[in-house]
C-alpha cells in the first residue's frame, strides 16, 4: 500500500505510532479545542503544559518520534526549571552532560578560559548538554505520565498538515496519513513546525530577516576520549580544519564538533565521510580513534515574524523566529515561548481571561526573540567578520585578549542563553526600587533554597502571592483566580535575590515563575488591580 | 562629553610618538596595531556616549575631505 506520509529522515525512537483515529471517519470534520502541529521540544512541551493545565489539545506530527542527529544540544536552567513544572526535569538532568568551563583558543594559542560559576542556592545547573532526541524523549515520558493521570493529550503520528483555512471561529485543517486525508477542526492552533515551517508558508506569512554567509559543519563524533567536560572554541585554529570550530561533550561518549567552513564550498564533497575525517583527524591530532555518529551542514538566518499571534494561530519556536546556534537561544527560547502562552491559552480558553491576555504573549515573546536575535547576531558577526575591516577589529581583539582581561569581555563566542526579562511588557504592575533590579516585575524568578526545598517548586501552576517578613491573608481569590501565599523565611539567598534594601516585601509572581508586580506591603486593593493588570484586563 | 578643545600638553610629541609607534611596520601590521590602540583607548574612556559622540564626528562627511 502507498504510504501517503513518507517519512522524510529515519525515525530514531518512534514514541507515537500512527494509529487511525475516529476522526477519519467522522461525517463532518471534528472539532477540537487546541490543536499543537509539530513534534519537536516545543510542540511536545506545548501539548504537555495544556494538557496538565486540562485543556484538551491534539498534537500532530509528520513522523512518528524523534529524528537524526544530535541537533539542539545546550538546554539552560531556565529551560530546565520549566521542565521542572512541566514534570520532565529529572531525566534530563540524570543524562545530561553538566558543565560549567569554556576555553577561549586562537590559533593554538589559549587566550582565555572562562567558568559559567553558576550562583549557588539554584536546583538547578547553567546548562546541560543533551542530545535533542532526548530531551524530546522525556517530554514524551512526561506526556505518557501526564495522560495516566488524565491529562486530555492526544499524540497523532505520520498525520501531516496539507492545508489550513482561518475561518471566523477557527482553523479548518486538511491532514494527510498514511489512510489517505481527513479534515479536522481547530479553534486554536499554535504552529510549532520548525524553521522552515510549512504552514507559515500555507498562511503565506513572512519571515525576514539576516541570512549569514556562511556553512557550518556538524560532526558528532562517538570516541573514548580523554578531553575534559569544557567547551572549547578555536577562532582560526591551527589546525586549519575551519575559519572556527566548536569541541563540546554529549552524553555517550558523543562530541559534538563545529567547523565553520566558509560561504563557497561543495556542499556534496564536504559531506563526504573523508572530507569529514580530514577535518576531524587535523583537530583531534593523530591516533585518536572515533567513529562518526551524525554529521549535517547548515547556513544560518536571523529572523522573525513581524507577529507570533494571528488571531486564533499562534506560532511559537522555530516556526516564529529563528537564530544562529551560538548562544544555545533556539530551543531555550521556544521552551521561553510554550512556558509564556500556556497559562495565557488556558485562561482565555477557559473564560477566566480575556483574549487581550494572549496579544501580552505576542509582545512578551517578541521581544524576547528580537533579544536573542541581536545576541546572536552580534556573536556571529564576531565569529565570521563580513568586511576586512571587521576582521582586523575583531583579531585585534583576538590578539589582545590573551594578555589584557578587558579584551577578553569584548571576544563573543557567543552568549549564553539567559531567561528573558519582559521590560515594559502591559502586564507588569508597580516596582519597589530598593528591591533588587533581578526580580524586577517582568523578571523570571530566581531559585533560591527554601525550608522545604527549592522556591520555585514552591510555585503551583498558578498565580502566587510571595510575601516576605510581611502579612497577607493565606489564601486569596482574585479575579475568579485562587492565589495560594507563600511566606518565605529572608534567608541570604532569598534575602539576595527578592529583599535587597527593603526590609519586607510582596511579590505577585505570575503561573510562568515571572514577577507581576512587587510592594513593600500586602494592600489588598493594589494586589487586585496588579492581578486584573496581568490577567490582561485593563 | 567628548573633549574638543585643546587637551594634549604637548601635541607635536605625542603627533611625533604615534608615527614613531609604526616604525617598521608594514602596512597590514600598521592597521592592526591601529585597531589594537583604538581597542585600548576605547577601555580607557568607557563611557558609551563619549564614544558615540566621537564615532560620529569621526565619521562627519566634512571632516573627511582631504
Amino acid at each position: 500500500m502507498k504510504d501517503f506520509v513518507p517519512d522524510r529522515y529515519a525515525v530514531t525512537m518512534r514514541l507515537y505510532p500512527y494509529a487511525r483515529s475516529p476522526d477519519q471517519d467522522a461525517g463532518v470534520p471534528a472539532r477540537h479545542k487546541v490543536v499543537v502541529i509539530g513534534g519537536g521540544p516545543v510542540g511536545l512541551a506545548t501539548a504537555l503544559d495544556l494538557g496538565r493545565r486540562g485543556v484538551p489539545v491534539v498534537l500532530l506530527d509528520d513522523h512518528e518520534g524523534t529524528g537524526q542527529g544530535s541537533k539542539a544540544i545546550c538546554f539552560a536552567k531556565r529551560t530546565l526549571e520549566i521542565c521542572d513544572r512541566l514534570g520532565a526535569a529529572e531525566p534530563m538532568l540524570a543524562k545530561g552532560v553538566q558543565w560549567n568551563v569554556g576555553k577561549v583558543f586562537h590559533d593554538d594559542r589559549l587566550l582565555y578560559e572562562f567558568n559559567l560559576l553558576p550562583e549557588s542556592g539554584h536546583a538547578f545547573p547553567a546548562f546541560i548538554n543533551l542530545q535533542q532526541p532526548w530531551f524530546e524523549k522525556f517530554l514524551h515520558d512526561a506526556i505518557v505520565a501526564a495522560q495516566a493521570e488524565g491529562a486530555p493529550i492526544e499524540l497523532r503520528g505520520k498525520n501531516r498538515v496539507d492545508a489550513v483555512t482561518p475561518r471566523a471561529e477557527h482553523s479548518l485543517l486538511e491532514v494527510m496519513t498514511p489512510e489517505g486525508p481527513y479534515q479536522i477542526e481547530a479553534e486554536w492552533l499554535v504552529v510549532c513546525d520548525g524553521a522552515r515551517s510549512p504552514v507559515r508558508g500555507i498562511l503565506g506569512l513572512n519571515f525576514d530577516g539576516r541570512v549569514f554567509e556562511d556553512n557550518f559543519l556538524i560532526a558528532d563524533v562517538k570516541m573514548k576520549a580523554e578531553f575534559p567536560t569544557e567547551r572549547w572554541f578555536w577562532f582560526e585554529p591551527h589546525f586549519k580544519s575551519g575559519d572556527s570550530a566548536l569541541l563540546h561533550k554529549q552524553p555517550d561518549d558523543i562530541w559534538r564538533i563545529d567547523f565553520q567552513l566558509g560561504w563557497n564550498i561543495d556542499r556534496a564533497k564536504e559531506m563526504e565521510p573523508a572530507s569529514i575525517r580530514a577535518r576531524v583527524d587535523a583537530m583531534l591530532g593523530p591516533n585518536v580513534e572515533y567513529e562518526l555518529d551524525w554529521c549535517s551542514i547548515y547556513t544560518f538566518q536571523c529572523r522573525r515574524m513581524d507577529r507570533f499571534r494571528h488571531g486564533q494561530v499562534i506560532f511559537a519556536g522555530d516556526s516564529a523566529h529563528q537564530v544562529s546556534p551560538f548562544g544555545a537561544r533556539g530551543a531555550n527560547s521556544g521552551i521561553q515561548d510554550v512556558d509564556n502562552l500556556g497559562w495565557k491559552l488556558a485562561l482565555v480558553i477557559g473564560g477566566q481571561a480575556p483574549d487581550a491576555l494572549l496579544d501580552s504573549y505576542d509582545i512578551e515573546r517578541v521581544h524576547g526573540a528580537d533579544e536573542n536575535i541581536l545576541n546572536s547576531t552580534r556573536a556571529t558577526d564576531f565569529i565570521t567578520p563580513k568586511t576586512p575591516v571587521s576582521k582586523l577589529f575583531r583579531n585585534a581583539v583576538l590578539s589582545l585578549a590573551e594578555h589584557l582581561p578587558f579584551a577578553r569581555t569584548i571576544v563573543n563566542s557567543g552568549r549564553l542563553s539567559m531567561p528573558c526579562t519582559y521590560d515594559g511588557s502591559p502586564l507588569n504592575g508597580p516596582d519597589q526600587a530598593e528591591m533588587p533590579a533581578r526580580t524586577r516585575p517582568g523578571s523570571p524568578c530566581p531559585d533560591a533554597p527554601v525550608a522545604d526545598g527549592w522556591l520555585l517548586r514552591q510555585l503551583g501552576s498558578g498565580f502566587t502571592l510571595l510575601t516576605i517578613n510581611a502579612d497577607a491573608p493565606p489564601g486569596l481569590v482574585l479575579h475568579g483566580q485562587s492565589v495560594p501565599r507563600l511566606a518565605l523565611d529572608p534567608t541570604p539567598e532569598v534575602a539576595e535575590r527578592y529583599l535587597g534594601k527593603a526590609p519586607s516585601a510582596v511579590y505577585l509572581i505570575r503561573p510562568d515563575a515571572h514577577v507581576a508586580a512587587r510592594w513593600p506591603a500586602f494592600d489588598a486593593a493594589v494586589v487586585d488591580a496588579a492581578m486584573a493588570r496581568a490577567l490582561g484586563k485593563v | 562629553m567628548l573633549t574638543l578643545t585643546p587637551n594634549m600638553t604637548r601635541p607635536d610629541e605625542t603627533y611625533a610618538r604615534l608615527i614613531a609607534a609604526h616604525d617598521g611596520l608594514t602596512e597590514a601590521e600598521s592597521h592592526a596595531m591601529n585597531a589594537r590602540l583604538i581597542l585600548i583607548l576605547i577601555n580607557h574612556i568607557g563611557d558609551p556616549q563619549v564614544l558615540a559622540e566621537a564615532l560620529r564626528l569621526a565619521r562627519d562627511p566634512a571632516l573627511a575631505a582631504v
